[in-house]
């Protein structure tokens, strides 16, 4: 007879054999057998959130700066309609999460149970997959099984409901054997040919460029090595969506800044002029492409991703490559160094006017502003922030809003999983939560969320989890009191009509952090600015920082709403200089 | 072009659609359908019409059939989309025009009245291999097996001879010859 184990006794062995050391959770009623479970597993730790939501940012956070799953214990009920955002989050941003969900027990399903909720039918279309245990036998299969599905391919969330009676009910456990190694191996799905038409089209591009994407950091560090070494060995111009940042050094020349809505004027018109685009591991998203009838109409477009529904979603490719992009690139290069050693060498004359002509876009300088020495200019706050904190192996993450597209144009980042951001839902109210897994993973490194005031009040409550745990969180909002974003839209094209954008009664955040049992800096003029940060990254607490910026400034440059890359808007400080010359109307 | 009021863009030219027939085969479990019918609805593809059961007992294997209009992008995407789903096995994809590919709908009809018309209206379905399941003295119950259009011209026509109640399943296909899809 083999010995018998409870079903909550094998979520925690299956936790364990998954190498899991943290869960992020909130108790209730339909998973208290797991929790009652919890005191017996030392190498699992708990994390308690203050709201289920903040316990799958969390996760997130966890996830993205590790590149391991991040593990959610929920309840039923609100414990999981509450943690719904956050899958979608992780869904739209390829995050593996892993969220196991208490139910009411079996015979009470469908009868509308206390706290009773149809969760595999409500994430059924924010998870990769979803499973509702109803027999203990399968329970430990559909763990593992679980694990497998969220790290696998394109990564994403994955959710396991298990009914109250079968976390008591008793079941042998058969001991795990992970596959080896099985991450995007069976994904690779490309052909020497395909690598060989890569580097035949490389070689014929005179107006070359990658554009690359979060899909390069979810392949591992290792593919931003070698995605360094390919852009490097071609010296073709590069450019990252929001969720790339980190895979290419961000002060390197070669790299031509953010593309996209909010991207640089020398990436947008590089995509726009092209006459080779290699996409790896980017999406062509709706606000990366701008118009579609008119994206980069000149251009050659490779496609290299895991996930074959990328191919052709939006835009038709001439080239696609399936495959892990780690892989792939490796692929690449191997041909590449064999078939044209001298590559760099033959390709620079052909590649120099292109080289030339992004010299001019970029002159344009579109990320500049203008200065204050009254007022903080928010670009400036990020600036300062990012000097003193550039040589610290930095982790920051964002909310969502005019912060987020300031931070991911000023913040430079030099490596991969150092960048969270909630891109594809975009999120207000991760940045907070995803601090707080980002410190559990990393306790010793400096974690900053650059924030919005209207953001950060969303999941405000977290700020007791970080005490808790003594996480030394920074969270640097960027207070203009306005939804900024909204604001900056209702502007440009809603005729200044500022509906409900304006947070009338802002709480005092310096008090509210004391309140919290942690640290409150306030900075109000350019001036005082320096040495509040020196103050901030002084403080081993976690700390809110209440940066007072100018409420009316605007993010830009920016491409309007159905236009295509080359018809940006550029910011005030181009028009004061266009005056003279006249230039800028035929770009707005 | 009228001013943008919106942070997206406008909706780009409208293409021509095909209409595809595809063929799923899924493990037949709790909440399969839903996956699929689901995949459907989120992302805005057409359902015409559905047909599902399991064909493997000992594998348990259902086979679900769906007419959908589409562009090929758009049906390209329906395959892919589909192909990611865990309880998925394989996604065929036939054009309504192969004529390599047999599609059958099967619909029952109801007649009420004389005997002189409901007759009539036999003879009109006998060339879709009717089966007569019921009889009375004022009532046929006809299965009748064609291709959708027919169908809905039977439909349309027999009202006149007492055509009162109509029950009609999705289309089915299978590929003719020795060929299986694999």
């Amino acid at each position: 007879m083999p010995k018998l184990f409870s079903g909550a006794e094998i979520v925690f062995k299956c936790l364990e054999d998954q190498d899991v050391s943290h869960i992020f959770g909130y108790p209730g009623g339909a998973v208290l057998p797991i929790y009652d479970e919890l005191k017996n597993h030392n190498s699992v730790k708990h994390i308690l959130v203050r709201h289920e939501q903040g316990a799958g940012h969390a996760a997130e956070g966890y996830a993205r700066s590790t590149g391991k799953p991040g593990v959610v214990l929920v309840t039923s009920g609100p414990g999981a309609t509450n943690v719904v955002t956050a899958l979608t989050d992780a869904y739209m941003d390829s995050v593996p999460l892993v969220c196991i969900s208490g139910q009411v027990p079996t015979h009470l399903i469908g009868t509308d149970a206390f706290q009773e909720c149809d969760t595999t039918g409500i994430t059924r279309p924010c998870t990769k997959h979803n499973w509702l245990v109803k027999d203990i036998n399968d329970l430990a299969e559909i763990m593992h099984k679980a694990f497998e599905v969220a790290t696998t391919g394109r990564p994403g969330p994955v959710l396991v409901d298990i009914p109250k009676d079968i976390q008591f009910q008793k079941a042998p456990y058969k001991k795990f054997k992970r596959k080896s190694k099985s991450n995007g191996a069976s994904h690779n799905n490309f052909s020497q040919e395909s690598i060989n038409e890569l580097i035949n089209l490389m070689s014929k591009a005179t107006k070359p460029i990658f554009y690359t994407g979060g899909g390069v950091i979810n392949s591992g560090p290792k593919a931003s090595e070698l995605l360094r070494e390919l852009v490097y060995t071609t010296g073709f111009p590069i450019t990252t969506t929001l969720q790339g940042l980190g895979s290419f050094p961000g002060d390197d020349n070669q790299f031509l800044g953010m593309l996209g809505m909010h991207g640089t004027y020398e990436a947008n018109n590089a995509m726009y002029e092209c006459d080779l685009m290699i996409n790896i591991g980017a999406r062509f998203d709706d606000r990366i492409t701008g118009k579609i009838d008119e994206f980069s109409p000149k251009s050659k477009k490779v496609h290299i991703d895991i996930d074959p529904s990328s191919i052709n979603k939006n835009v038709k490719v001439d080239l696609a490559i399936v495959g892990d992009v780690k892989s792939v690139i490796t692929s690449t290069l191997k041909t590449l160094k064999k078939s044209k050693p001298n590559f760099i060498k033959s390709n620079k004359q052909k590649t120099s006017k292109w080289w030339e002509k992004i010299q001019k876009w970029r002159s344009k300088r579109s990320l500049d502003y203008i200065g204050s020495e009254e007022t903080i200019k928010p670009q400036y706050a990020i600036e300062r922030l990012y000097e003193f904190t550039k040589d610290k192996d930095t982790f920051i993450t964002t909310e969502v809003g005019q912060h987020q597209m300031w931070a991911a144009q000023h913040y430079k980042f030099n490596k991969p999983n150092r960048w969270m951001t909630s891109g594809g839902l975009g999120t207000m109210g991760y940045g907070l939560p995803a601090a707080v897994g980002v410190q559990i993973a990393h306790p010793q490194k400096l974690v900053i969320d650059i924030a919005g005031e209207a953001s950060v009040l969303m999941t405000m409550q977290e700020m007791s989890t970080a005490v808790q745990y003594s996480l030394p969180i920074k969270i640097f909002i960027l207070n203009n009191e306005y939804m900024g974003m909204v604001r900056q839209w209702q502007e440009l094209l809603h005729d200044k009509n500022y509906s409900e954008s304006y947070t009338a009664a802002l709480p005092d955040f310096v008090q509210m952090a004391e309140a919290y049992g942690c640290v409150g800096i306030r900075a109000k003029t350019p001036e005082e600015l320096d040495d509040k940060i020196i103050e901030m990254l002084n403080t081993d607490r976690p700390v809110i920082f209440d940066c007072l910026v100018d409420k009316q400034e605007n993010c830009f440059p920016m491409i309007p709403s159905g236009k295509p890359h080359n018809q940006m808007i550029l910011g005030p400080k181009d028009k004061e200089q266009n005056k003279i010359t006249g230039k800028g109307r035929t770009l707005v | 072009m009228p001013k943008s009021k919106s942070a997206y863009s406008f909706a780009g030219k409208k293409e021509k659609l095909d209409t595809h027939i595809i063929v799923v085969w899924v493990d037949n479990e709790a909440g399969v359908l839903a996956r699929v019918v689901g995949l459907f609805s989120g992302r805005g593809y057409n359902i015409e019409s559905l047909a599902v059961a399991e064909i493997d007992q000992k594998l348990n294997i259902s086979r679900i059939t769906i007419v959908t209009t589409g562009t090929p992008q758009v049906v390209d995407q329906i395959k892919l989309q589909l192909k990611k789903l865990v309880p998925v096995h394989k996604v065929a994809d036939f054009k309504r025009e192969d004529k390599n590919v047999i599609f059958k709908e099967m619909a029952l009809f109801k007649f009420v009245g004389t005997n002189g018309k409901i007759d009539k209206a036999i003879s009109a379905c006998k060339k879709y291999n009717a089966v007569i399941l019921d009889s009375t003295n004022r009532s046929k119950v006809v299965q009748i097996t064609a291709l959708r259009r027919e169908i809905d011209k039977m439909a349309n026509d027999l009202k006149k001879y007492g055509l009162i109640s109509i029950s009609r399943t999705g289309a089915v296909a299978m590929t003719r010859g020795e060929k299986v899809f694999k």
